[in-house]
């Protein structure tokens, strides 16, 4: 009984022998261990150097503005005056606007793809939703220009007719702004949110549904009732990942926000982000002063990420932990 | 579940329904998207497109040869930067780092490295590279490109080692083999179809990347001549072309979209056929 259960052990004792290498080891082993390890190590270092960078390069905005940086308004390079909200603002208002309508339709679509289709169906539409997230982000910025902006700028004086009792849709109809920003930015975020919502409700365990099944639930009482509480916290963490790109995405959005450092209740507004305002201005930048305070820009951009990667990443191990 | 019967099926098909329409609309967002770029672009597309130099401004015609080859030439030395860094870093978390604390936080700073955005990846090669040498060059392109692709390589070759049986390592060390050349012979050979496909993918992810080489790679009207000089790439030609006020170069843009998309597609495509095998083999 005992050989029958040895070659289940072996893998996990080859890797775990490597990890304390014992007296024995060749000159040659040791040395490639090592060697591998120094690039381990380049990585660590790579993404520490990136933080200690960001920080260095905006140190001269910090120590003249302090905190007041981030919710000052006042955007004048040539002034020398620097206040991030704009496109603080700008920036969180068009990923908010992004995951309203890519939650809905990202969930639905995983729900769909995991519970109710078919298998071949659900293969051939994963694939294709894949593929959308391929599609560089500049193509969907240009897309944008020219059939977006347009339809938005047609759209937009119903949208007033219809909702104009709330400030957030009233305003001339330019196309750009804020609303063709959360629009296109909706559609790259799409794939993320219904590809790992997919995958997270692929792994809720059969007996638990098969149970309700037995008493007599329809499919989507089993999807209600054991397959969406199971997965929240997976989905929530697709949710915080989508968010996390939408946070950083820059061109598409650089297209069509129409690039304008103001802070408006209608969405749409011409508005800027923080990436667009880092891709637009840093090659031109016209003082030390305005290349710190973009690069400032750029360290609170990185904060912002990696909270929001990290809770992501904290919700679906949850969920891994658990399964 | 109190409603009547009926009522609880009426439900479960509108429910269907309406997932069904979500899904649909996903999928077709990418058809809308091929089939507008495929009408759009072709018209645009010639011989004299891709073969001939950007005509000067105002002037109509020309064609964006010197982008195509920039393209290839900073996703290239990307590739030759980024993807040994990648892969070696996997083979030291698959078959070393284990559970150990280095493992842990390589893996940590290569996830936080995959979320950042791009264009702080831009601003880190701008002062990484364009800084201390005072001008943009295809190489700060390469580098900040190679930033982007190396965590994508390293998980997805940590993934693919996994994959491995243990017991083909075993046998081959028990034969006297030594680690390392169990490690580069036995090990990294088995999996490499994987790892090259990913390699593939994150290569096709960073070649439709514009935000980082803004102020890195900048762009360049002509050939450029070395790697120390700016050189025009596809993505930000196509992006200066697209919000520039000439009909022409919005034409271009269009033909130039569908060149990249084309790219992007086959390798996706590429990289989907080859991985099949693989993943049946291995269940």
């Amino acid at each position: 009984m005992a050989t029958a259960a040895a070659p289940d052990r072996i893998p996990s004792v080859a890797r775990g022998a490597a990890a304390v290498p014992g007296p024995r080891e060749r000159a040659g082993d040791r040395l490639f261990r090592l060697g591998v390890a120094a690039f381990a190590l380049l990585i660590l270092a790579l993404t520490a150097a990136l933080a200690v960078m960001l920080a260095v390069e905006s140190r001269g905005t910090w120590r003249s503005f302090g905190f007041s940086f981030l919710w000052s308004t006042e955007w004048d390079p040539i002034g020398g005056k620097f206040g991030a909200l704009p496109f603080l603002y700008g920036t969180l208002v068009s990923s908010a606007l992004a995951l309203l309508i890519a939650v809905p339709l990202g969930v639905g679509s995983a729900i769909f793809l995991a519970e109710l289709a078919p298998r071949r169906v659900s293969d051939a539409v994963s694939f294709a939703i894949e593929l959308l997230a391929a599609v560089p982000s500049v193509i969907l910025g240009l897309m944008g220009i020219f059939l977006l902006v347009p339809w938005v700028r047609a759209a937009e004086p119903f949208l007033t007719r219809w909702l104009g009792w709330l400030p957030l849709f009233r305003g001339a109809p330019y196309g750009i702004g804020l609303l063709a920003a959360g629009l296109i930015l909706s559609l790259m975020i799409l794939p993320y949110i219904a590809a790992i919502s997919r995958e997270v409700l692929l792994t809720v365990p059969r007996p638990l549904k098969e149970g309700l099944y037995a008493l007599g639930a329809t499919r989507w009482e089993v999807v209600r009732g054991v397959s969406l509480p199971y997965a929240r916290s997976g989905i929530l963490g697709a949710i915080f990942l989508a968010l996390g790109r939408a946070l950083g995405e820059t061109m598409a959005v650089t297209m069509v926000i129409g690039n304008t450092p103001q802070i408006s209740a209608s969405l749409f507004s011409p508005a800027y982000t923080m990436s667009a305002v880092i891709a637009n201005e840093l090659a031109e930048a016209s003082s030390p002063d305005h290349l710190s305070a973009l690069v400032a820009i750029g360290l609170t951009l990185f904060g912002l990420t990696v909270v929001v990667n990290g809770l992501a990443r904290l919700l679906i191990r949850r969920l891994e932990a658990r399964g | 579940m109190t409603g009547g019967h009926a009522r609880r099926r009426r439900v479960n098909a509108l429910m269907f329904a309406l997932t069904a329409l979500c899904a649909a609309v996903s999928a077709g967002v990418l058809f809308a998207i091929l089939g507008y770029i495929a009408w759009k672009g072709a018209s645009s597309l010639s011989w004299a497109f891709l073969t001939r130099l950007p005509a000067p401004v105002g002037e109509t015609g020309g064609g964006i040869a010197n982008s195509i080859v920039g393209s290839a030439e900073v996703v290239g030395l990307a590739g030759l930067i980024g993807v040994p860094v990648g892969v070696l870093a996997g083979v030291y978390l698959s078959e070393f780092g284990g559970r150990g604390r280095l493992a842990f936080w390589v893996r940590y700073a290569a996830d936080t490295l995959n979320g950042v955005p791009s264009i702080v990846v831009g601003l880190f090669a701008y002062a990484l590279v364009v800084l201390p040498m005072r001008r943009f060059s295809a190489l700060s392109g390469a580098v900040a490109l190679a930033i982007i692709v190396v965590p994508i390589v390293l998980r997805n070759t940590e993934e693919f080692l996994r994959l491995v049986p243990g017991t083909i390592r075993e046998a081959a060390l028990a034969l006297g083999v030594p680690r390392w050349k169990v490690t580069l012979r036995v090990v990294l050979p088995t999996a490499r179809r994987g790892i090259l496909t990913g390699a593939l993918l994150a290569l096709a992810r960073a070649a439709g990347e514009t935000a980082p080489l803004i102020f890195t790679a900048f762009g360049n009207s002509f050939w450029g001549r070395s790697l120390l000089q700016p050189v025009a790439t596809l993505p930000l030609t196509l992006y200066n072309y697209a919000i520039s006020p000439y009909d022409d170069w919005h034409r271009q843009a269009w033909a130039a979209a569908l060149i990249l998309m084309l790219f992007v597609l086959a390798v996706n495509a590429a990289a989907r056929v080859w991985l099949k095998p693989v993943s049946g083999g291995a269940s």
